[in-house]
């Protein structure tokens, strides 16, 4: 196997809570703990999970937009963390990321072209006319008229910008994309504009994407492999199409059976989970999702034995001691007070024929 | 024929704003009923009229904007269009409720939920204090928070967003009113709660046989709560059936855009169908079709003649003119407008 473009190892990431006249540090809040993934050269890793679950966290600390607590990130092998401020700019010209918001990340007061050329100047990679047909390069190469180069961000519609940040993005020839909830601004018929573009810009460029959303549906649609995430763990790892026609950690199972399905003759019996995402300021014991988990096996081991994300099935990862094979042996869940030995558990609901 | 008169009854609703940017014609002669007990869905994409029709319906609109002269909102005998300031008062909250998509925005922050809910039924049943304070903890419980009874003592910021948006429910139906307009009630929350959301709302309607308008973007939403369907684009409606019929056989070529740019789990698709170009500007709707231009079916006739309602199934209609010459349907071609904003390559 090839050296993947991206690796991540062990990341933790807490923010501190402070309180008083002081500030003095009262608690943390753990939005990433013990992280690991990598990303491939050309593939499109799929991050998704629920609000606070660290999805986002997770991409801008790859980008060193937010610092790591601990843990350790490559890029194509060089280590990301120990990098100073000129290794760290170098980079950047490397990783790029495309926002959610198309009205926040863009300056309403520089024109379309001033924006997609702000890389091209700071990486000094073109200048004067050469610069100027670069931008009128990419706005086309991006779906809109070179001529919009001279207009304000508030001129465009929502995917018009998002257009507009994507140049941005392509400009300064990256390998590797945090795309954060790039669509989820959008409405359905301009999403699909967006990612079909996505989509040929990858083809053509020969990208590599880590994809950020919370629509499952549309993550499926994009991404080689998909990473879930759960109050800042990943909970399960694996291709597209294995994740979602069998998905093993239960958490997994609740998401996607609680999508709603746009055809009125599909199945309507689905997990409903109880209860709320807990505060990652005060994580519970063990497996993160014990309270809320469905999966007949549960039992007080769960509560205990904190699950590693193992390999289930070749190339399928999840954490769940009560999906076999595990490497917990029911010797130790016992002893942890588990009552129930692991029996392996699909929930039709959860299946997406 | 529907035995008895619908609950409400919308005709010719235009709903207009004055801006410097011209006259913005948001809701442009919007006609549907809505019968008691049912539960009907308004889908459409941004600035397509379905939030401005719902405020409507409430006489929510604040200036600029204006429900234009000759437009009737009947419901349970009158017409909201022309009632008293008092009247349409006594009509909100308690005949007719809101459910508002950021439930952080639509409650107050220096009040307990507890009694925002029981300010309901204070104002509307003149209901004593402590029997709306009880008549809240049992509706918040109704609505599936634990505890209800400590909740209540709580204030916005202390809950999370679903349930938050269960307090809003709870609000909605402290006074069992016959319609709720749920806009956007699920957007705003991650897709679990949503399910759980969505379960609560189609549950308390049973229990309590109010109709609901549900007002959203998200065809699943639509497909998994309610009975009829209305779509909406350009002000207008371009489509109304029931749910089975609309998604088994959509008519609008609209509809059949939206359905097929929306990725669906389990279904291997290489690229996405798009709807090229975007909605046009409510300033401006385009003359004909509104949709002509982005539409790949679309002939002379499109721009000549505004299209009207055509009956296409039964309780099914569509402002298509393929309703008189459906063999165009065989024959696509490449829209007027290509993708958004794309010089010919």
């Amino acid at each position: 196997m090839s050296e993947p473009l991206v690796s991540v190892r062990h990341l933790k990431k807490s923010f501190p809570i402070k309180k008083g006249v002081f500030a003095r540090q009262v608690g943390a809040v753990h939005a990433v703990s013990d992280v690991s993934f990598e990303v491939a050269r050309g593939e499109t890793l799929g991050v998704v999970g629920e609000s606070g679950c660290g999805k986002t966290t997770t991409g801008r600390t790859i980008l060193r937009l937010i610092e790591p607590t601990s843990g350790e990130i490559r890029f194509e092998g060089r280590d990301v963390n120990s990098m100073g401020t000129s290794e760290l700019r170098a980079l950047r010209r490397e990783m790029q990321i495309i926002f959610q918001d198309p009205v926040s990340s863009l300056n309403p007061r520089m024109t379309v072209g001033a924006i997609i050329r702000e890389g091209l100047t700071i990486h000094k990679l073109a200048e004067g006319a050469a610069a100027d047909a670069r931008v009128r390069q990419l706005l086309q190469e991006v779906g809109l008229r070179p001529e919009y180069s001279t207009r304000y961000p508030h001129e465009f519609s929502g995917g018009q910008r998002q257009r507009i940040g994507i140049a941005r993005a392509l400009s300064v020839e990256p390998k590797f994309i945090v795309c954060d909830e790039p669509v989820s601004a959008l409405d359905v018929s301009v999403q699909a504009q967006v990612i079909n573009l996505l989509v040929d810009l990858q083809r053509d460029h020969n990208l590599t994407y880590m994809f950020i959303a919370h629509d499952l549906s549309v993550v499926e649609h994009i991404a080689d492999r998909v990473a879930v995430m759960y109050l800042g763990k990943i909970v399960e790892l694996a291709t597209a199409e294995d994740l979602y026609r069998e998905p093993i950690m239960p958490y997994t199972q609740a998401l996607l059976s609680a999508v709603p399905i746009a055809d009125p003759h599909a199945r309507k019996e689905r997990i409903i989970l109880q209860g709320d995402v807990p505060s990652p300021a005060n994580p519970p014991s063990g497996c993160v999702f014990h309270p809320r988990c469905h999966h007949p096996a549960k039992d007080e081991a769960c509560a205990r034995i904190v699950p590693p994300l193992e390999e289930k099935a070749p190339g399928h990862f999840a954490a769940c001691i009560k999906q076999p094979p595990t490497v917990i042996t029911w010797e130790e869940q016992k002893q942890a007070g588990g009552v129930h030995p692991p029996e392996r558990y699909l929930p039709l609901a959860a299946v997406h024929a | 024929m529907t035995p008895s008169p619908p609950l409400l009854s919308i005709r010719d609703l235009k709903t207009y704003f004055y801006t410097e940017a011209g006259v913005a014609r948001a809701a442009d002669g919007v006609s549907f009923d809505i019968g008691a007990g049912e539960t009907v869905g308004i889908v459409g994409e941004s600035g397509c009229g379905k939030s401005v029709t719902a405020l409507s319906i409430l006489r929510l609109i604040q200036p600029p904007g204006r429900i234009e002269p000759g437009s009737r909102i009947e419901f349970e005998g009158r017409d909201i269009v022309t009632l008293g300031d008092e009247e349409i008062r006594d009509i909100r909250g308690n005949r007719i409720s809101m459910i508002f998509q950021e439930p952080m925005s639509a409650l107050n922050p220096v009040f307990t939920v507890g009694d925002q809910v029981a300010e309901v039924a204070r104002v509307h049943a003149g209901m004593s204090k402590k029997d709306a304070w009880d008549r809240a903890v049992e509706m918040l419980a109704l609505t599936g928070i634990p505890d209800a009874g400590e909740r209540a003592k709580q204030y916005p910021h202390q809950l999370s967003g679903g349930m938050r948006q269960r307090v809003l429910i709870a609000m909605a139906l402290m006074m069992k009113p016959a319609l709720v307009i749920a806009d956007e009630p699920t957007t705003a929350l991650d897709v679990t709660i949503q399910a759980q959301i969505l379960e609560l709302l189609v549950d308390l309607q049973k229990k309590i046989g109010t109709s609901i308008l549900m007002i959203t973007h998200d065809l699943g939403v639509i497909a998994e709560t309610t009975s009829r369907v209305i779509v909406m684009y350009a002000g207008e409606i371009v489509e109304q059936a029931a749910v089975d019929e609309l998604f088994t056989r959509p008519h609008h070529p609209y509809t059949e855009g939206l359905m097929h740019s929306m990725p669906h789990i389990g279904h291997d698709q290489e690229r996405l169908n798009v709807i090229p170009g975007t909605v046009p500007a409510p300033t401006d709707w385009p003359k004909g079709c509104r949709f002509r231009e982005r539409c790949p079916y679309s002939w002379d006739l499109c721009e000549r003649e505004h299209p009207p309602l055509y009956q296409v199934g039964a309780g099914h209609v569509s402002r298509c003119h393929l309703a008189i010459e459906p063999e165009r349907r065989g024959s696509p071609h490449t829209p007027l407008v290509v993708e958004e904003g794309v010089a010919a390559a």
